[in-house]
């Protein structure tokens, strides 16, 4: 017993732990900083997770060519806990960038980047792009056809850039095309370049709260003046400041148990993301689709007029990181009270709403033409004439349906036709169908005079966006 | 003389300062060149150009578009499936095809053909094109991308080309 004391009492004072760590742990934070405050760590709780199951994941999986997949296959149905372990690098992603992004917005409702803590928001900002990195270049190690095409997309947005566009273009693939050089590259990126920059990150990240210590609650009758702030900080700590160990801590720790239960709780219940076909760039038959923190850029780039596209794609995330970066510089005193900062709460507002907007539109895809679109059936279409039959299978068989719902069968990329029969007489659909318009193809050259006529005719019978009844169908078809 | 030791000191801890610096950046440099050329070697060996037989001539109907794969020109052992290109080959007559490259130039997703229609579609961003690869509708600013092709003793041949690059040309 006693040796054991001495050891520690040996390491204790070579290694100076309660003389440095422990007045760490134990710094005093203000006492009102309650569960506001616990995002942080549970954010650096969500990176660990991440940090433990990647390195179990590297130990089997092989950042190669045609071998990643069928490693990916062998983790997800065959490795003991290989299941399990997908499944919370998986969740641990979408909690660190849910997490990040709460943070960053709690921190900004309560201007807690104001004097002096920039840094900690601006360090803070560069961490959440590089997490985004990560959850990118982690979509892309899931090696599948959808991997593969999230590359090729990767590749011609930075394509776009002017001048260096194509080089780095061919250095994003590892070469001109998708192959045995291009997985590797992403493989290093996720695993060491970026993991290395949030270790980084994270420490500068906390060193500069231990620096500047954590804000206090906003107070409305408490505005920032830089040049009394440290001095009037230090006195209210000292009256009523509290040790963060273990007096604000076990919120943190309490918190991150919970984040951690849900990590773990949706890996066994839902089981990581199915992996799709295999890594083959001659596979047309895949569906390209970001993971669903991208969904609001994946709709962005959907609705936009082209002529601004490059500008976006170039534009938005630059823009993005500098401006949150500056926030601080641009007002680093004043009010932190959000009851005294409208311009901030409706910027998060505002922010919130389209994020959650767009990510349902991402997901919707209303702007892609749906090619599993059934065949209306007979109901529906509500007659017996024949080119009225056959008029409706033409529309199904012609891709008209891909892009044009007709009573909730069909796409939505183009206008509804379950009442095109009262808004364009036969004429006008005439013209319309072999011309095409604003977004729609020409069919000119696919339909011959017969087929124009049949499906004409069954247009002309979509009248109402109920189905109709036999008898008023048959009576008024021209053929 | 105090004076003069002094500045003598003053101008050594100046000189080892710069000296220590220099050679720290050398050092750097020695690291973290090697590397970077490594990264970006890609970049200036470009892979020749190779014809890959696609199929004999009477596999192909004229006026029909048929898909068709071939592997890269660059194809690392591993590679496997990844090495393998997939075109949309069209037989326009007698011995002439086009074959088209099958990523959209909106951002490059796989383009599919509905041939009951005669339209190539994107399932990212609703790109559309005719038959002839033009744009029909979407976002994409450029027609599809076409392959060289050649028919070579009763074979068909398509050379290998880099995934086709929608450029900025606003600059």
């Amino acid at each position: 017993m006693n040796a054991i004391k001495r050891i520690l009492g040996w390491l204790d004072d070579r290694s100076g732990f309660s003389d440095v760590v422990l007045p760490m742990l134990r710094h005093v934070v203000p006492d009102d900083a309650r569960w506001w405050y616990v995002f942080g760590s549970a954010t650096l709780c969500a990176f660990m997770v991440q940090v433990i199951s990647g390195i179990a994941l590297a130990t089997t999986y092989v950042p190669g060519g045609e071998a990643a997949y069928q490693s990916l296959l062998y983790i997800t149905h065959e490795a003991p806990l290989g299941n399990l372990l997908r499944g919370m690098h998986y969740y641990g992603a979408t909690a660190m960038v849910v997490l990040a992004i709460v943070h960053m917005t709690q921190v900004f409702l309560h201007a807690a980047y104001k004097y002096p803590r920039e840094l900690n928001w601006m360090s803070g900002v560069v961490l959440l792009f590089v997490v985004l990195g990560m959850s990118f270049t982690g979509q892309l190690l899931r090696w599948d056809a959808n991997g593969v095409w999230s590359v090729t997309v990767a590749a011609e947005m930075a394509g776009r850039a002017p001048v260096v566009g194509p080089a780095i273009a061919h250095a994003i693939l590892g070469g001109e095309t998708v192959g045995g050089s291009t997985l590797t590259r992403f493989f290093a990126i996720h695993v060491f370049v970026l993991p290395g920059l949030i270790f980084a990150g994270i420490g500068l990240h906390l060193w500069l709260v231990l620096r500047h210590g954590i804000s206090e609650m906003p107070k409305p009758d408490q505005p920032v003046e830089p040049a009394t702030y440290k001095e009037d900080y230090e006195g209210r700590l000292k009256k009523t400041g509290v040790p963060f160990w273990p007096i604000a801590a076990w919120r943190d720790t309490v918190f991150s148990v919970a984040v951690m239960a849900l990590i773990v709780g949706c890996a066994l219940v839902f089981g990581p993301p199915a992996l799709g076909t295999s890594p083959d760039p001659s596979d047309i038959n895949a569906n390209p689709m970001p993971d669903w923190y991208f969904w609001w850029y994946f709709a962005i780039l959907s609705m936009l007029p082209p002529e601004l596209e490059t500008y976006v794609i170039l534009g938005l995330p630059v823009v993005g990181l500098l401006g949150l970066i500056f926030i601080p510089i641009w007002s680093n005193k004043g009010n932190r009270s959000p009851s005294k900062r409208p311009w901030a709460v409706g910027t998060v507002v505002f922010g919130f709403t389209a994020l959650v907007v767009l990510t349902i539109y991402g997901y919707k895809k209303p702007w892609s033409p749906d090619f599993g679109v059934e065949p209306l059936p007979q109901a529906l279409v509500g007659s017996r004439d024949p080119a009225i039959v056959h008029g409706a299978e033409l529309v199904h068989q012609k891709g008209c349906m891909y892009c044009h719902d007709v009573d909730g069968f069909g796409g939505h990329r183009g206008p509804e036709l379950s009442d095109i029969g009262h808004r364009l007489n036969r004429a006008e659909l005439i013209i319309r169908i072999n011309n095409g318009g604003y977004n729609m193809p020409s069919f000119a050259a696919s339909l011959t005079a017969a087929e124009l006529a049949d499906m004409v005719a069954f247009l002309e019978t979509r009248t109402t966006s109920s189905p109709k009844m036999e008898s008023d169908a048959t009576g008024t078809v021209a053929p | 003389m105090q004076e003069d030791s002094l500045d003598s000191d003053a101008d050594r801890r100046s000189f080892l300062t710069r000296l220590s610096v220099g050679l720290a950046g050398l050092i750097g440099a020695a690291i973290s060149l090697p590397p970077i050329g490594y990264v970006l070697s890609p970049l200036v060996r470009k892979p020749p150009r190779k014809w890959r037989e696609v199929g004999s001539l009477e596999q192909f109907t004229v006026g029909e578009t048929k898909l068709v794969e071939f592997q890269d020109a660059t194809s690392t052992p591993w590679a496997g499936d990844t090495a393998t290109t997939g075109a949309w080959l069209r037989r326009t007559g007698q011995s002439e095809f086009i074959a088209f490259s099958v990523n959209c130039r909106h951002l490059g997703c796989p383009v599919r053909w509905v041939s009951d229609a005669k339209l190539f579609m994107c399932p990212c961003h609703g790109g559309v094109y005719y038959q002839d690869g033009e744009v029909a509708a979407g976002p994409p600013p450029e027609a599809l991308a076409r392959y060289p092709v050649r028919v070579v003793d009763g074979k068909v041949e398509i050379e290998t080309s880099p995934i086709p690059l929608t450029t900025n040309d606003l600059v």
